[in-house]
C-alpha cells in the first residue's frame, strides 16, 4: 500500500494528540524542514519537530529526522507460527505512523531481530537492541517465557517493551506496557460468561504443558471453586506439540463436564480439535471455551473442526465496526487477502500507536518521561477493537468478547463485556 | 471408578483400546521408513522427520488444487495424493542420497551431522515456500467423523484410516524386504557389501533405491498424519524423537522388532496416560524403555548380523 492511501481513520487520542491534529499542511512543513532543525519556524512546526538534544537526553538512537525502534519476535522456530502476525501488525502500524508524520516529527526506523523461539536468544537480542542500537522502544515477545527472559535486560538498561500477548498476569514492570489482556480480564470474565449463559457447574481443564496454561489454570481452578462454586472434574497438560489426545478425550467422556476449558497452544490445537470432532464431541453436544484459539490457529485447525466452540478474546477479526473494517482492509492490503488477524495481532498493532501517544504526551523519547506519561492514566487509543485506555498499572482497560466459531474460520461475537479494569495482581491468587 | 455405569466403562474400554491401537499405527508408520534407512543401512537420518513433512505438504498442495480447480474430485483426491506423497519423498530421497549420503557410508556419525544440517535446510525451504504458519489440508468428508457401532462408542474414522494405511505399508515393506529380489539384494548388501558386490549386485544402486524407499515411506507417514495433525515447517522435528525411540527400542535391524516396539510403547503410553496425567504417563513410559534398554542394549529383537 502506498503511503498516501493510509492516514485517515488512524486517529489516536491523547492530551498532545488532541492539540495537534495531523494536517496535510503540517506534514508538508515537516517534510520541508526535515534535516534543518533549530531554524526559526512557526510554533506549530517547532512543536512537531523539536530539537533532538531537548527530547533525547539519554543517548537513544534519535536523530533530527529519525527514531529507531526494535521489533523482537520469533521469525523462525516453533513460535514463528504465532508471532508472524504480530510482526506484520507492528510494521503496519509503524508505516501508518510514518505516513502521518512520524513521532515528534521523526520517522520511525525499524531494526528487526529474531528471537528464534529460544528464550536466551530473546534476552541476547534485547540486550543488543538496547545497548548497541539504543532503540527508543521494543515491540516484541509472545510467550511468557520470552518476556520473563527479556525483563531483567529491560530493567537494567531502562528500555521500553510493548508486549502484545494475553497472559497470566501476576506481573507489572515499569518498563513494559502490556497490550494484551491479563488473566482477570480474559479468564475470570470468560468463566463468568459460561457459568451464567451455559449454567456450567463442572469444568474439565486442559492445557499445554508450560508456564502460561499452568498458571492460568491455577487461577481458573481457584475462581471456579471459590467464586462460581463449581467443580473441576479433571485437569491435564499435554506436552507442547503433542498430537495424541485419545486418552484425554476418553477421560472427558467419562467425566461429562459441562464445560471443557482449554488452553492448548500452537499446532497441538489442530490434533486436539480434529480428534474431538472425530470422537463425536462437537459444538452441538458439548460446550468448550478456549483461551488460545485466534483466527491464526483457526486457519490451521479448519473451521469445520471448530464450529460451535467458543473463544474468549478481546478482539475478533469479524468485529463489525467501521474502525475495524478499515483496519482489516489496510492489513489485508499490506499482507495479503488470506492473512488472518487474531487477537494478539491486533494487540501488537496497538503497541506503536500507544507508544507514539506516550512520547508525544511526554514531549520526549527519554524512557523515564515516557513511562511517566504512560502512568498518567490519560492515554487512550481508538483501536480496531474499540477505545482502549492505558491504565497506570501498564495494562489496558478493555472489553472481553466471546466468539462462537463458524465453519469458515471466523467467529460470531456472541457476547461483549463492559470495560474491565486490568488487575494483574488479583487478591488471593 | 465408582459412579459410572458398566456400559459407560465398557465403551470407554473399547475406545481406549482403539486409541492405543491408533497410536500404535502412527508410531509404526513413522518408524518403518527409518527402520529401513537406519536399521538396514546404518544411516542416522536426522532429516527423516522432514521427509514426513514433505509428504504432509504434498497432501496440502493436492487438497488446495482439488478445492480450487476440481471440486468434484474432492472425495477421491486423498488416495491419489498419498501416492504422490510417496513419489515426491522418494524422488527427494533419491537425489539426497546421490548428493550427500553416498559420500558418508563409511562414516555413520557424520551422517548424523550432515542429515541434521539437511533437516535445517529443508525446514527453511518449507518456511520459504509455505510460510511459517501451520497449514492443514481440507479432508474429504468420508475421513471425518466417527463410526458408531453402539450409541456410546465412537471410533474416529481418521484413526481407522491411519491404521489401514499402516497395515498396507507394513505389508508392502515385508514383501519388499523378504519376498522380492530387491529385498534380497538389500539384505545381502547390508550384511556383506564386498561379497554382494562380487556376486554382481550393483550395491550403489541398491543403496540409492533403499534410501529413497525409506524416504518415500516417511512421505506416506506424513501424508497419513494430515488426517490427525497439522503441518508446519518444524513438524518433522516433533516426530523424529519418537521415531528413533521406536526403532532403537525395537532393535535396529529388525522389522518385527519395530512392530513389537511400536505396539508396546503405544499401549503403555495409552494406558498410563489414561490412569495418570499425560506428562506422568510419558515419563513412566520413557523410564521403562530406558530400563529395558539397559538390560537389552540391542533392543527388543536383536538382528542376527555377522559382526
Amino acid at each position: 500500500m502506498s503511503k498516501k492511501e493510509m492516514p485517515q481513520g488512524t486517529a489516536f487520542q491523547s492530551e498532545v494528540g488532541a492539540g495537534h491534529p495531523s494536517s496535510p499542511l503540517r506534514r508538508k512543513l515537516v517534510t520541508a524542514i526535515a534535516g534543518i532543525p533549530l531554524i526559526s519556524a512557526s510554533g506549530l512546526v517547532l512543536a512537531a519537530n523539536p530539537p533532538t538534544a531537548k527530547i533525547n537526553t539519554t543517548k537513544l538512537a534519535v536523530t533530527d529526522t529519525e527514531v529507531t525502534v526494535g521489533i523482537l519476535h520469533s521469525a523462525t522456530g516453533t513460535m514463528a507460527i504465532s508471532e508472524t502476525g504480530a510482526i506484520q501488525a507492528e510494521k503496519l502500524a509503524i508505516d501508518q505512523i510514518n505516513a502521518t508524520g512520524g513521532v515528534l516529527g521523526r520517522k520511525i526506523k525499524v531494526i528487526q531481530e529474531d528471537g528464534a523461539s529460544d528464550w536466551p536468544t530473546f534476552a541476547e537480542k534485547a540486550k543488543k537492541l538496547l545497548e548497541e542500537n539504543h532503540v527508543a522502544a521494543i515491540f516484541g515477545c509472545w510467550t511468557s517465557a520470552s518476556r520473563k527472559a527479556v525483563l531483567p535486560v529491560l530493567e537494567r538498561d531502562n528500555g521500553l517493551l510493548y508486549y502484545p500477548t494475553f497472559y497470566e498476569g501476576l506481573e507489572q514492570s515499569k518498563n513494559v506496557v502490556y497490550t494484551g489482556q491479563e488473566a482477570t480480564q480474559q479468564v475470570f470474565a470468560g468463566l463468568d460468561w459460561v457459568a451464567k449463559e451455559k449454567k456450567a457447574k463442572t469444568f474439565y481443564l486442559i492445557g499445554s504443558d508450560y508456564i502460561w496454561p499452568r498458571t492460568t489454570m491455577k487461577l481458573a481452578r481457584k475462581y471456579i471453586e471459590t467464586v462460581l462454586h463449581g467443580k473441576v472434574v479433571g485437569e491435564e497438560y499435554a506436552a507442547l506439540g503433542s498430537t495424541d489426545f485419545g486418552s484425554t478425550i476418553n477421560k472427558i467422556r467419562l467425566k461429562k463436564p459441562d464445560v471443557i476449558y482449554a488452553a492448548v497452544v500452537g499446532g497441538s490445537n489442530v490434533s486436539w480439535f480434529k480428534q474431538l470432532k472425530a470422537a463425536g464431541i462437537n459444538g452441538q453436544n458439548q460446550t468448550l471455551l478456549t483461551l488460545s484459539v485466534t483466527e491464526d490457529e483457526a486457519k490451521g485447525i479448519g473451521g469445520e473442526n471448530l464450529a460451535g466452540f467458543y473463544s474468549a478474546m478481546k478482539y475478533f477479526q469479524s468485529l463489525d465496526t467501521p474502525r475495524n473494517k478499515e483496519f482489516v482492509k489496510q492489513f489485508k492490503a499490506k499482507w495479503g487477502a488470506t492473512a488472518p488477524i487474531g487477537d494478539v495481532t491486533q494487540a501488537a498493532y496497538e503497541g506503536p500507536w500507544l507508544w507514539k501517544a506516550a512520547v508525544e504526551m511526554a514531549g520526549s523519547f527519554d524512557t523515564d518521561k515516557v513511562v511517566k506519561a504512560e502512568e498518567s492514566g490519560k492515554i487512550s487509543y481508538d483501536a480496531p477493537e474499540g477505545m482502549v485506555y492505558l491504565e497506570p498499572n501498564h495494562h489496558l482497560k478493555t472489553r472481553l468478547r466471546i466468539g462462537k466459531w463458524r465453519n469458515d474460520g471466523q467467529a460470531d461475537i456472541v457476547y461483549t463485556s463492559d470495560y474491565i479494569m486490568p488487575n494483574p495482581f488479583p487478591k488471593g491468587y | 471408578m465408582d459412579g459410572y455405569s458398566l456400559s459407560d466403562l465398557w465403551s470407554i474400554l473399547v475406545m481406549q483400546g482403539f486409541s492405543g491401537l491408533s497410536l500404535f499405527s502412527v508410531l509404526l508408520l513413522m518408524a518403518l521408513g527409518l527402520a529401513i534407512i537406519f536399521g538396514q543401512m546404518g544411516v542416522i537420518n536426522m532429516a527423516h522427520g522432514e521427509f514426513m513433512t514433505i509428504g504432509a505438504y504434498t497432501i496440502y498442495v493436492f487438497s488446495k488444487i482439488a478445492t480450487n480447480y476440481f471440486p468434484s474430485l474432492m472425495p477421491y483426491y486423498f488416495v491419489l495424493a498419498i501416492a504422490a506423497a510417496f513419489i515426491v519423498a522418494f524422488g527427494v530421497g533419491y537425489v539426497v542420497e546421490f548428493l550427500l549420503i553416498r559420500h558418508l557410508y563409511k562414516r555413520p556419525l557424520d551422517t548424523l551431522l550432515a542429515t541434521w544440517g539437511l533437516s535445517l535446510i529443508m525446514q527453511q525451504i518449507f518456511r520459504s515456500v509455505f510460510g511459517a504458519r501451520e497449514v492443514s489440508a481440507t479432508l474429504p468428508n468420508w475421513l471425518m467423523g466417527a463410526w458408531k457401532p453402539t450409541d456410546t462408542i465412537d471410533i474416529p474414522l481418521n484413526g481407522l484410516f491411519v491404521m489401514l494405511v499402516s497395515v498396507i505399508v507394513t505389508g508392502a515393506v515385508m514383501l519388499f524386504l523378504y519376498r522380492s529380489s530387491w529385498g534380497l539384494h538389500v539384505r545381502a548388501t547390508t550384511q556383506n557389501r564386498m561379497m554382494a558386490g562380487s556376486v554382481g549386485i550393483n550395491t550403489k544402486k541398491v543403496d540409492r533405491v533403499t534410501f529413497a524407499v525409506g524416504c518415500g515411506i516417511a512421505g506416506i507417514a506424513g501424508a497419513a498424519f494430515t488426517t490427525i495433525a497439522s503441518t508446519g515447517p518444524t513438524s518433522g522435528s516433533l516426530y523424529i524423537v519418537d521415531t528413533f525411540l521406536v526403532v532403537v527400542f525395537g532393535g535396529a535391524a529388525s522389522l518385527l522388532g519395530t512392530v513389537a516396539s511400536a505396539f508396546s510403547i503405544a499401549q503403555a503410553q495409552s494406558i498410563l496416560t489414561f490412569f495418570m496425567t499425560n506428562a506422568m504417563g510419558k515419563v513412566v513410559t520413557l523410564l521403562t524403555i530406558i530400563v529395558i534398554l539397559m538390560l537389552r542394549p540391542e533392543g527388543l529383537f536383536a538382528a542376527k548380523v555377522r559382526k
